[in-house]
């Protein structure tokens, strides 16, 4: 019950694009068509999930028993930039398609601060391995979600009618605003 | 400390190893056969990636060569011996292509184009004086003399000459167009390297404008258009050259008061 609510906690109420503001690059550039919202979701999902296993790992195992908190940061990049290298070759393995689709984001995934961010916090919030797994995992979904309403939204909007001074990015980052708004709602309910 | 600093890059380092391993066990286990020609056809491009053939880079241009999407010829900048060894390379035989040089279609220089009343302060720019207010001269279409041109080739092939008007030095020139891209008042255009035939001006405006602004501006009488059976042919009082169409022995290039539609030898500048 715990995990789950960690679960939903990170999915929803303290969503990492909507309610923390991580990873907006990739919110705003890869959500105007379904489809690729959904696989970079998904890419970036299962980034997340090892990098908190990976991570959970070397900060405990590694970085905490030899007084090596300081190299936090660099050593969470280092899994982060690997992992998203292993995840490019897997895509461009399985999937030419998906991965030409995701295109520049793909690699962009590295620089994501939705990912350095959940590993600074799971090793912040002193979260066990299970938690861990579990916060990386509603992290990812949550950023899916935000990014599959945004998408169904654009898609929607290609054929509104809207004012023309809005077209494009000023009504793209409105929507992203009412979005966050609508978040803030969930605000409180778990802690 | 000094144990704790060994222990530090120790520890990064060995993690470096480790994923450094994994990447290269994945790289093995998930490469991806691509067609091998593909990176032979990248091997003799120029390599300078900007974009002259119309693709995101040389890789790209690669890509499409080897998918038929692309003629051989299609490296402007490596010009005809890439072409050859592109062709080799795809088994295919090398049609000659054709060398493209930019050529600066306006005489109108510091001393032949008539100047304003006011004088223009501001950036030097051509870009920001045709946003601006047009620069020195009273011509609307003609060269700025901000040297735009001459910023934005890449290769130094062009310079400004003393009357300020800007040249192509053509051994230098690799006709990659991004001059033509820099020119505000679009006066540059790519041509076949041996078209000797011009009509060096773009004035579209009517002969009694066009003579106040400038002494040689193509005025629009005409006369060349009426002679040449379609060779050229009168855009809004200018004269425009249809190389189609064009018969160099029917255009009377006497008749021209201003001299703007001229046969030039380039090679001998």
């Amino acid at each position: 019950m715990e995990l789950f609510l960690l679960f939903i906690s990170a999915a929803i109420i303290n969503n990492f694009v909507l309610s923390m503001f991580l990873g907006i690059c990739p919110f705003i550039g890869v959500s105007n068509k379904f489809s690729s919202a959904l696989s970079m979701g998904m890419a970036t999902t299962f980034v997340m999930v090892i990098t908190s296993v990976v991570s959970w790992l070397i900060w405990f195992l590694v970085l905490v028993p030899n007084n090596l908190e300081f190299l936090q940061i660099p050593a969470f990049i280092l899994v982060i930039a690997s992992l998203v290298q292993f995840v490019e070759m897997f895509i461009k393995k399985v999937s030419q398609p998906i991965y030409r689709a995701l295109g520049i984001f793909l690699p962009l995934i590295t620089t994501n601060c939705a990912i350095l961010g959940l590993a600074l916090l799971i090793s912040m919030k002193d979260y066990s391995f299970l938690e861990g797994i579990f916060f990386g995992l509603g992290a990812g979904a949550g950023f899916t979600l935000a990014l599959i309403i945004m998408a169904g939204i654009r898609e929607e909007l290609e054929l509104a009618d809207v004012p023309k001074p809005f077209r494009g990015a000023p009504i793209t980052l409105i929507v992203a605003g009412l979005l966050a708004l609508a978040f803030m709602g969930f605000a409180g309910m778990i802690s | 400390m000094e144990l704790e600093i060994l222990i530090a890059v120790a520890t990064m380092g060995g993690l470096g190893f480790i994923f450094a391993g994994a990447l290269a066990v994945a790289d093995k286990k998930l490469r991806v056969e691509e067609n091998p020609l593909i990176a032979q056809v990248n091997e003799v491009l120029p390599g300078a990636n900007c974009g002259g053939c119309g693709y995101a880079g040389c890789y790209d241009f690669s890509v499409n060569v080897v998918a038929g999407k692309t003629p051989v010829t299609g490296c402007p900048v490596g010009g005809q011996d890439t072409a050859i060894d592109v062709a080799t390379l795809m088994g295919i035989d090398a049609s000659t292509s054709v060398r493209m040089l930019p050529r600066i279609l306006c005489c109108g220089d510091n001393e032949e184009a008539v100047k304003k009343m006011t004088s223009y302060y501001g950036p030097l720019s051509c870009s920001a004086m045709a946003q601006i207010s047009g620069g020195d001269k009273l011509c609307l279409y003609g060269c700025l003399g901000g040297a735009d041109c001459v910023v934005a080739c890449p290769f130094d092939a062009m310079v400004m000459n003393e009357h300020g008007l800007p040249e192509v030095i053509d051994e230098l020139c690799t006709g990659c167009g991004m001059c033509v891209k820099a020119c505000p008042r679009n006066i540059i255009e790519m041509h076949p390297e041996d078209r000797e035939v011009f009509v060096f001006c773009k004035n579209h405006d009517d002969p009694k404008t066009s003579k106040n602004v400038c002494h040689v501006s193509c005025m629009g009488c005409g006369i060349c258009a009426r002679k040449s059976d379609g060779g050229v042919v009168m855009d809004n009082y200018l004269a425009v050259i249809d190389y189609e169409k064009f018969d160099e022995t029917k255009i009377p290039f006497d008749k021209c008061s201003t001299k703007v539609i001229r046969k030039q030898n380039f090679s001998k500048n």
